[in-house]
């Protein structure tokens, strides 16, 4: 408790000194506009911020996805209509990507589709037994729990580059598999064990995140509950059913939401683990859009704009729903 | 040795430890060797030397050969147990030919040399943790690291900062004043929710490079400086910092500005640690963006610099290993002071 309060008020101190020097300024700003304009004032940077990073780009991005050309620079890029996405649209047939103008859209499409929904059930899945396992009486739950969750912390380089180095070819992995009949085994290389490898470490470096947040929903759930379901005897499995489940919930919801969002902008891990392939094996949609915007040459702006404001408006309803559901269960609680 | 056994089973409600309690400790041990292993692995693989991380089978912890000056040879030469028909003797290879080893008798150099079946020796090796990969890291990569390892802390630190008074100035209008388009301001920064950064990928270069600011690390401070769910998380919690207190300051003549940061500051800290903590985090650990805007070598943060190794001459695993674990080092030693801190943190925002 002492030295979370002193790492706090450290944080403080470092914001107040340089607070103090402008207060006179503000200070005069006040008498000059009078109090009533004073919240602008204080909105004023963090508004600013949003609408130069954030919102103005969204307007800029339907921009782009509707002109053409290798150029940055808006008033240098012709008019090309809906041109953009009829490219990325233009396919023989939908579930043959080769049969495309842009086939790799399409593999990133159909790659995405495939991983979000495997990844996020497993995680979520784990992360769920991890956090009944962590909430029960045990020892040391402190440090299980920290242990759980000390992967989030890694930056996605570093943990692709720790699993790449545990499944290249002269890895400890094989060695651990020599037992059971294995060789020398590339990993990466097989396009099936790619993907497969891809699901695992992305789940093994975001599991613990999720953990915690329903951990904290299991204990939200009162006490008196399960004492209820002791008195009648109800088996292990009954209480999990009829009590914990239902009453995790909308948390539970909330998670799941959280981590699809996440999960369909998967892109730094998998960028340094396979660089998308072997071939395109790997490569999700966030990849495509970097690869076609900017690794690409000629870069093509127009391309990556509209394949982005997909990628957004996939975003936009999962935010949505989010939003919607948290209110709920807000309102409800 | 029962009291022992008593301690360890005992539960802090004063129950019985039941079968469910073996298999839930069965998990959780396999989760921590499935969790730790990985990070421990590479960092021990670190202190291998390039001969040892080459080798199969893989050593479990870095061995190096034992060597010996022999009179007559510059370099020191590696020590062998060599089987006989007569016993083991430890010999000193001079070279390898083939199958056969040329060795000599570190004791006795003026005897002839002995011609062995390489598989009849077996290195002399003891364990030991060498600093030589961080040492080759450390030369080569020149300037450069020691100005990828600042960019990311400048970064760090200044993006940090800046978020904390941005939103929190913010988060003190939306929460303390009752004004005109207050609720159209709290929606504008809530929408920034819905655009991330992969999103806008496209008008963001643009405009940083519009700006002026690509390979410089105002580039990556910018951009995502205003963060939607520090804005929310502050403005919540100053919601329960009583106005009275505001009232009494007012009475005082104190300014707003005031009012902002001896009131409401130092009572918001422990809002204002939490979403400093997940500034800070996720700062170091940044990659897309600082992967657009900078792309000069000096320019790069530590990430992209460790990024980078395993393109530009195929992968150097004992510069990469060193390098990783470097890398890793400064978050791995704050978890394990603000563990409780940061979970407690996300289980009660859900934020990161």
């Amino acid at each position: 408790m002492q030295r979370r309060d002193n790492f706090a008020r450290f944080i403080g101190a470092m914001i107040a000194l340089p607070a103090r020097a402008v207060e006179p300024f503000f200070a005069g700003l006040q008498r000059l506009i009078g109090v009533k304009k004073m919240p602008w004032v204080f909105l004023l940077p963090n508004l600013a911020a949003v609408v130069l990073f954030s919102l103005t780009p969204v307007f800029i991005n339907i921009f782009y996805s509707v002109t053409g050309s290798d150029n940055l620079y808006p008033g240098e890029r012709p008019y090309v209509g809906n041109a953009n996405y009829a490219t990325l649209l233009d396919c023989g047939n939908y579930f043959d990507p080769s049969t495309c103008s842009r086939d790799l859209f399409w593999r990133a499409i159909g790659n995405t589709i495939i991983f979000v929904p495997l990844q996020v059930v497993f995680m979520i899945g784990v992360a769920l037994l991890t956090a009944i396992c962590l909430n029960r009486d045990i020892r040391a739950r402190g440090f299980f729990r920290g242990i759980f969750f000390f992967p989030t912390m890694l930056s996605p380089v570093v943990v692709a580059l720790i699993w790449k180095w545990i499944l290249q070819g002269n890895g400890i992995l094989n060695f651990m598999l020599a037992p059971f009949g294995g060789g020398k085994t590339e990993w990466l290389v097989d396009p099936s064990m790619a993907f497969f490898w891809s699901i695992f470490i992305t789940i093994w470096a975001h599991m613990g995140f999720y953990a915690i947040i329903l951990l904290a929903g299991l204990q939200s759930i009162p006490s008196d509950v399960y004492e209820a379901a002791k008195m009648d005897r109800a088996s292990p499995w009954r209480v999990f059913r009829r009590i914990t489940l239902p009453l995790l919930k909308p948390v539970l919801f909330v998670v799941l939401i959280l981590a699809i969002i996440r999960s369909v902008q998967t892109f730094d891990e998998l960028y340094i683990l396979t660089g998308g392939g072997p071939g395109s094996a790997t490569m999700l949609i966030v990849q495509y859009i970097y690869e076609t915007g900017f690794a690409a040459s000629p870069r093509n702006f127009g391309l990556a704009a509209a394949a982005s404001l997909m990628l957004g408006a996939v975003v936009l309803a999962f935010t949505m729903i989010q939003l919607q559901v948290s209110r709920k269960a807000r309102d409800n609680a | 040795m029962h009291s022992l056994w008593r301690f360890l089973t005992r539960r802090r409600s004063g129950e019985k430890t039941d079968w469910t309690d073996w298999v839930i400790y069965a998990y959780l041990i396999l989760g921590l060797f499935l969790m730790l292993a990985p990070v421990l692995w590479m960092a021990n693989s670190s202190f291998k030397s390039v001969g040892n991380l080459a080798e199969w089978p893989p050593t479990v912890l870095p061995m190096v050969s034992e060597t010996v000056v022999v009179a007559g040879y510059e370099a020191p030469l590696p020590l062998y147990d060599v089987t006989t028909d007569t016993g083991t003797k430890r010999l000193a290879q001079v070279r390898k030919i083939g199958l056969k080893a040329q060795m000599i008798d570190p004791d006795n150099p003026e005897a002839a040399k002995i011609s062995v079946n390489v598989t009849d020796i077996t290195p002399v090796r003891y364990m030991q943790f060498g600093l030589g990969n961080y040492r080759t890291l450390i030369a080569e990569s020149g300037q450069y690291l020691g100005r990828n390892l600042y960019n990311s802390i400048f970064i760090t630190t200044v993006a940090t900062i800046i978020t904390l008074i941005m939103n929190s100035m913010a988060a003190f209008a939306l929460s303390k004043y009752q004004f005109r388009g207050r609720n159209t301001a709290l929606l504008a920064i809530l929408a920034t929710l819905m655009i991330p950064v992969t999103v806008v990928l496209v008008p963001v270069f643009l405009i940083i490079s519009e700006m002026g600011l690509t390979n410089n690390s105002w580039g990556i401070i910018l951009p995502v400086v205003a963060t939607p769910t520090g804005v929310f998380l502050l403005r919540q919690y100053m919601l329960t910092i009583p106005d009275e207190l505001l009232e009494a300051a007012r009475m005082d003549h104190a300014s707003e500005w005031r009012i902002y940061w001896r009131i409401i500051l130092p009572l918001a800290t422990p809002a204002l640690a939490v979403v400093g903590i997940f500034s800070i985090i996720s700062r170091w650990n940044e990659f897309l963006l600082p992967l657009l805007v900078l792309n000069k070598a000096e320019a790069r943060t530590l990430q992209l610099a460790l990024a980078g190794y395993q393109t530009e001459t195929g992968i150097r695993y004992d510069q990469l290993l060193a390098m990783t674990t470097l890398t890793a080092l400064p978050l791995a030693i704050a978890f394990i002071f603000l563990q409780r801190y940061i979970t407690t943190g996300i289980a009660s925002t859900g934020i990161k």
